[in-house]
């Protein structure tokens, strides 16, 4: 006799249109692309998307955090570029500093992340305002460090074999460690009470609190992932290029909200799958990377960019009409 | 009760929303100078009823006839032009701006293409006069406003309006009892200037007072129509939920109390809300707050669940003073209290997530090991409580805010059952609710109480009250007027100390409650 | 209560902003080789009323609980425009600053009627159309060029009546001329009231979606007058995403510091200009004091977290903390 309590098969719980929307345009592009070039569809170009993509997935992810709790991350760029310049830094330090270079970056973003949960949670500051903040202070303690110029150490091994390696021939390192992240989301969300506490803040903190969950703690520590995935996000990026750079974080903040939302979960929070933003940041990079093949000029390709974004929100995005 | 044309009919009128039938060919007519009183349980289509007189939504079909002429309102703008105007609780006020912009809040008087300040305070100081409520400013800010002051604004913005017909939907639900008589007076003063008057509420006793004409709605249709008094408060409850009406309540256990009380309160104050107030409560007890509205009883029960900071004097559990500084301590093992809240829908569960997710959601530690959820156990946890509180809804993963009211407040208390708490606060737990779900929460709470359960409960119901209490604390301005056991829990009894009178007076016939 | 301390409550934010930013100027220029004179201020202003510009447009559509991301791309994309426009006779200049506000108003209105008849959100509406808009921009602009009435540049970033800078008087004029009849008018007043509870506006029969659309509107042609400004300063046209970036961020900085809740529903222009004016002022002092300026990004970073932090001092006197919680 079945229980009242019996699942839904597990696929069919997940069947969300914006999901399933996000995947048929990552298809839609890739044929379109293909009448433009055969190339389009090539393993190689594919899994060089992938790595790509990789990056902006691992930041993408901690966004995907702070979006469920109903909050946004602006300090995303300088985060990145601190964890970058910090791994980067430490690695000047003798072989200790190699060894913890990437461990040190993400600490720092952690501590960014620190920063900007106490203001959001404890402070009760809108996130806008303090993330904005932070990653200006971020700026602005990386400028001093710097002294204005191109950071001049360089990665370290580590990172750039994390980064531009490639453990089993053909498929990047990278693109496993976004793996594994994703994976490692996946499971927190779907299968641990903090997850289940992210879901529940982001539909109504009050009644989460009247629950009795922590919700602070919770907030503070979903801002501190995310600045540590953004700054290991860095770190990665300063492996590939082998070395960090001024405003290297800037052109990763708005792909990153984009690719969220874009995979269905609600900029109000409270709803939103990780499988979606895995489509979202392939969209956004397969759409960033077919501008460019098509030898696009950039403001073509912002239009486009902007275009389609706006387009498939139209799609699945809207709120639902009153009356 | 001479038979004029009637000034507004509806014939006919259907609303669905989705599968959910809101209005079934209702009906109603409703004439000049007569206040008409429309009762019915929640789910009856009373809401939707006015949202569609008032222009909020539109009729699936049917006609409505204003003066003999077919009308049809695109927006509540469109009805308030036609001299329809509502008077909602206090969901239509703007919290930001003042009181004299939300009173003149649509055509203010305008100079030059901006709104003349000036003139709209004048304007807004007439209305407030009519409505009673000269005493509030007309520069203050809606939100600083009490409950009780922001609903008589929203009384003097509707007379603002100049209607023809004025629909007041629980209107005094959140006003104090001197407000209210106040109401009371404007009201019939306006009947007596040829207004029609259409009135929601569920007290029996106001509806007797001021009713002229009755209705009363079942189901979303028309059960009857009848001139006031002329059917007693039984018959018309019955017309109400369809089915002869018992007496509800289980019976009391006649019981020794044990000698430490689970709970003890001694002289908690708290901002100038609450005042000395000092109690026990024993396990096996029910104990409930009574006293009109807003003297204190939400405040006390936010207290107890360590929800309100600056707190001042002493709780103590099983006889050892605690200091509970947030929900997620006074759920902990050792304490062990749930506080099922006010408002369902913004407190107690989040709407969109499912049925599952909100049953668990107060239990998670107790559910997880390391942090990961122990699906079994969780299964196991949630079917009991789907068993024992009898919920009634469609698949576990449907989002909880398509249940029925009476099936989500059974998902809030089943939520906090699985943390099986030794103290259980309730802050008005059967309000919105229909009355088969109400006996099911009586029946549930004596057993919890026989169980070991120490219950404290506030309810604006008397009959709730008297029914299911062991002993009664009367509130008045936030300090217990007056304490009743057992037999003592009378009608008079609650009403006199409620209004502060002692128990010898003679309670004044004209004090609605 | 009084009248006047109703008529304080109302204005607090603006008032606070106004004395923040009386301070720091002060301080400027006692502390400046050439005191409080006349070059000093216009200086000042010319720098300082570009933001304030963006600033106000962006109070616009934080009023109606809303953000707009795009601002600093229209302002970029007036600014590359009018570098091609706004030259020549009398008649084709002005002739150019029409078309160049009308495009500013369109902006606007696209970014409103896609986030009011859309029913997209607003954060991440505008974020897509700040991306077409500066695409536009570099198409108008693909490397810095271009020219300006340098007649007209020259009066309205110079001097009026000897001393008063004349940025300062047409900031002073959009402000009087824009800002107040919109938000005394039935529009105005709807926009605040669905930023502060669009139920109940709605409930209320107001013309919400007017008034939003409204202000979405006069926010793009506000940042063209700022990107009109942007022409006359440099002379040129250039679609710099950086900048444009920049005074996105930083005029919602100037709107937090001036007083407006980004909840909406609350607070003026008029202190969101003080608050630009202020922030501005942030990297004069430190010149002033002779701080290396490697550090002014710190500076700035580090006043706007502690500005906006004070705000959690209220935070101490909340006694239910159900309040923490909207």
């Amino acid at each position: 006799m079945t229980r009242a309590t019996d699942r839904k098969p597990g696929f069919l719980r997940r069947f969300d249109p914006a999901v399933l929307t996000a995947f048929g345009c990552i298809i839609l592009l890739l044929v379109l692309g293909s009448f433009y070039s055969r190339a389009f569809l090539s393993p190689d170009y594919l899994l060089q998307q992938l790595k790509v993509a990789s990056f902006l997935g691992v930041i993408a992810t901690g966004m995907m955090l702070v979006i469920l709790l109903g909050q946004i991350d602006l300090s995303v760029p300088w985060t990145v570029a601190t964890g970058a310049m910090m791994a980067c830094a430490a690695a000047a330090y003798g072989p200790v500093g190699v060894a913890l270079a990437i461990p040190f970056g993400i600490l720092c973003g952690v501590a960014i992340g620190l920063v900007n949960g106490i203001g959001v949670a404890y402070l009760r500051i809108p996130s806008m305002i303090v993330t904005l903040a932070t990653n200006a202070v971020a700026q602005g303690v990386m400028v001093v460090y710097t002294g204005g110029f191109s950071p001049q150490d360089s990665a370290t091994a580590a990172m750039r074999y994390l980064a531009a390696g490639a453990l089993i021939p053909g498929i990047p390192n990278v693109v496993f460690i976004w793996a594994i992240i994703g994976a490692a989301m996946v499971f927190v969300l779907g299968r641990t009470g903090f997850g289940r506490a992210v879901y529940g803040i982001g539909n109504r903190e009050r009644a989460a609190y009247l629950s009795g969950i922590n919700t602070r703690r919770i907030v503070m520590i979903a801002f501190a992932v995310s600045g540590g995935l953004s700054a290991f996000g860095g770190a990665l990026l300063a492996g590939y290029a082998s070395k960090a750079a001024q405003s290297m974080g800037d052109a990763y903040l708005l792909p990153a909200i984009a690719a969220v939302v874009l995979g269905g979960t609600s900029i109000l929070g409270g709803r939103g799958s990780y499988l979606g933003t895995v489509a979202g940041v392939i969209l956004i990079t397969l759409l960033q990377s077919i501008l460019s093949v098509m030898q696009m000029p950039e403001a073509g390709r912002q239009i486009i960019y902007g275009l389609v974004i706006v387009l498939m929100l139209l799609l699945y995005g809207r709120a639902p009409a009153s009356r | 009760m001479e038979s004029a044309a009637p000034l507004f009919r509806m014939e006919g009128i259907s609303k669905r929303y989705g599968g959910v039938r809101a209005l079934e060919k209702a009906d109603l007519s409703i004439r000049a100078g007569a206040i008409h009183a429309i009762l019915g349980e929640n789910g009856a289509g009373k809401s939707t009823l006015i949202k569609v007189m008032a222009g909020v939504v539109a009729p699936d079909e049917g006609q409505m006839t204003l003066d003999g002429r077919a009308v049809e309102f695109a927006s509540p703008a469109a009805a308030n032009d036609a001299g329809i105007v509502c008077v909602f609780q206090e969901l239509s006020l703007i919290p930001e701006l003042s009181v004299a912009d939300n009173i003149i809040i649509s055509n203010p008087p305008t100079r030059f293409g901006m709104i003349d300040r000036k003139a709209q305070r004048r304007l807004a100081e007439e209305a407030l006069a009519r409505a009673g409520a000269a005493d509030i400013h007309p520069l203050a800010l809606v939100k600083d406003l009490p409950l009780s002051r922001r609903q008589m604004v929203e009384i003097a913005k509707a007379l603002a309006r100049k209607p023809r017909i004025l629909i007041l939907d629980e209107a005094t639900s959140a006003l104090t009892a001197a407000d209210v008589s106040k109401v009371f007076a404007v009201l019939k003063r306006l009947r007596s200037e040829g207004l029609a008057l259409l009135y929601i509420s569920h007290r029996m006793n106001e509806i007797a007072e001021l009713a002229d004409d009755c209705t009363v709605f079942r189901n979303g249709s028309k059960v009857a129509s009848y001139p006031a008094g002329s059917k007693s408060d039984e018959e018309v409850i019955e017309m109400m939920i369809g089915r002869e009406y018992h007496n509800v309540y289980p019976p009391k256990p006649d019981r020794r109390p044990h000698a430490t009380p689970v709970l003890e309160v001694r002289d908690l104050s708290w901002a100038d809300r609450l005042h000395d107030i000092s109690f026990s409560l024993h396990a096996g007890e029910i104990v409930g707050l009574g006293g009109l509205d807003g003297q204190g009883q939400r405040d006390l029960l936010l207290a107890l669940f360590g929800v309100l900071r600056g707190l001042r004097g002493t709780v103590l559990v099983d006889g050892k003073p605690v200091d509970i500084g947030s929900p997620a301590q006074a759920r902990e093992q050792g304490i062990g209290m749930a506080l099922i809240p006010e408002d369902r829908k913004t407190e107690g569960l989040m709407l969109p997530m499912t049925v599952r997710d909100n049953l668990s959601f107060a239990a998670l530690d107790r559910l997880t090991r390391g942090g990961i959820i122990d699906s079994a156990r969780e299964d196991d946890f949630i079917d009991r409580m789907m068993t024992l509180l009898a919920i009634k809804a469609g698949s576990l993963d449907a989002p909880v805010g398509a249940l029925s009211g009476g099936n989500q407040q059974k998902v809030v208390i089943a939520k906090w059952l699985m943390r099986q708490p030794r103290i259980i606060l309730l802050n008005d737990p059967t309000r919105g609710i229909d009355v088969g779900t109400k006996q099911e929460i009586y029946l549930l709470l004596r057993r919890l109480a026989d169980e070991g359960a120490a219950i404290l409960f506030y309810s604006t119901d008397y009959a709730e009250l008297i029914g299911c209490c062991d002993r009664v604390l009367v509130l008045y301005d936030g300090a217990v007027k007056r304490e009743l056991a057992g037999a003592e829990i009378t009608e008079h009894a609650l009403i006199a100390s409620a209004l502060n009178i002692g128990s010898g007076e003679t309670v004044q016939q004209g004090a609605a409650l | 209560m009084k009248d006047w301390q109703y008529r304080l409550a109302e204005h607090r934010g603006t008032l606070t902003a106004l004395f923040i930013f009386v301070v720091m100027f002060v301080i400027y220029t006692a502390n400046h080789p050439a005191g409080f004179t006349a070059n000093v201020v216009q200086t000042a202003a010319n720098k300082g009323v570009l933001l304030a510009f963006v600033a106000m447009a962006q109070t616009l559509v934080v009023i109606t609980a809303g953000i707009d991301l795009s601002i600093g791309m229209i302002f970029l994309l007036t600014n590359c425009l009018a570098s091609w426009l706004v030259v020549g006779t009398p008649l084709e200049t002005a002739f150019g600053v029409v078309v160049v506000l009308a495009v500013g108003a369109l902006c606007g209105a696209i970014n409103g009627a896609i986030v009011i008849y859309g029913r997209l959100q607003p954060i991440v509406a505008t974020i897509a159309t700040g991306a077409v808009y500066f695409g536009i921009a570099l198409l108008l602009r693909p490397f810095p060029g271009g020219s300006v009435n340098e007649n007209l540049a020259d009066a309205l970033t110079g001097r009026m009546f000897g001393s008063v800078p004349a940025s300062l008087v047409a900031l002073a004029a959009v402000v009087l001329l824009v800002w107040v009849p919109f938000s005394r008018s039935v529009y105005g007043r709807a926009a605040y009231a669905a930023g502060s509870s669009e139920t109940a506006a709605y409930m209320s029969g107001m013309p919400i979606r007017r008034g939003k659309f409204l202000a979405y509107t006069l926010a793009g042609f506000v940042a063209a007058i700022g990107g009109l400004f942007l022409t006359f300063f440099t002379y040129t046209g250039d679609a710099a995403y950086a900048s444009g970036n920049a005074y996105t961020l930083f005029s919602i900085a100037a709107v937090v510091l001036g007083g407006v809740s980004l909840f909406g529903g609350k607070g003026s222009a008029i202190g969101a200009v003080f608050g630009a004016l202020a922030f501005r002022t942030i990297g004069d002092l430190l010149f002033v004091f002779d701080l290396d300026p490697l550090w002014q990004p710190l500076f700035q970073g580090l006043i706007l977290l502690v500005a906006v932090s004070l705000g959690a001092f209220a935070l101490f006197r909340v006694r239910n903390r159900l309040e923490w919680f909207l």
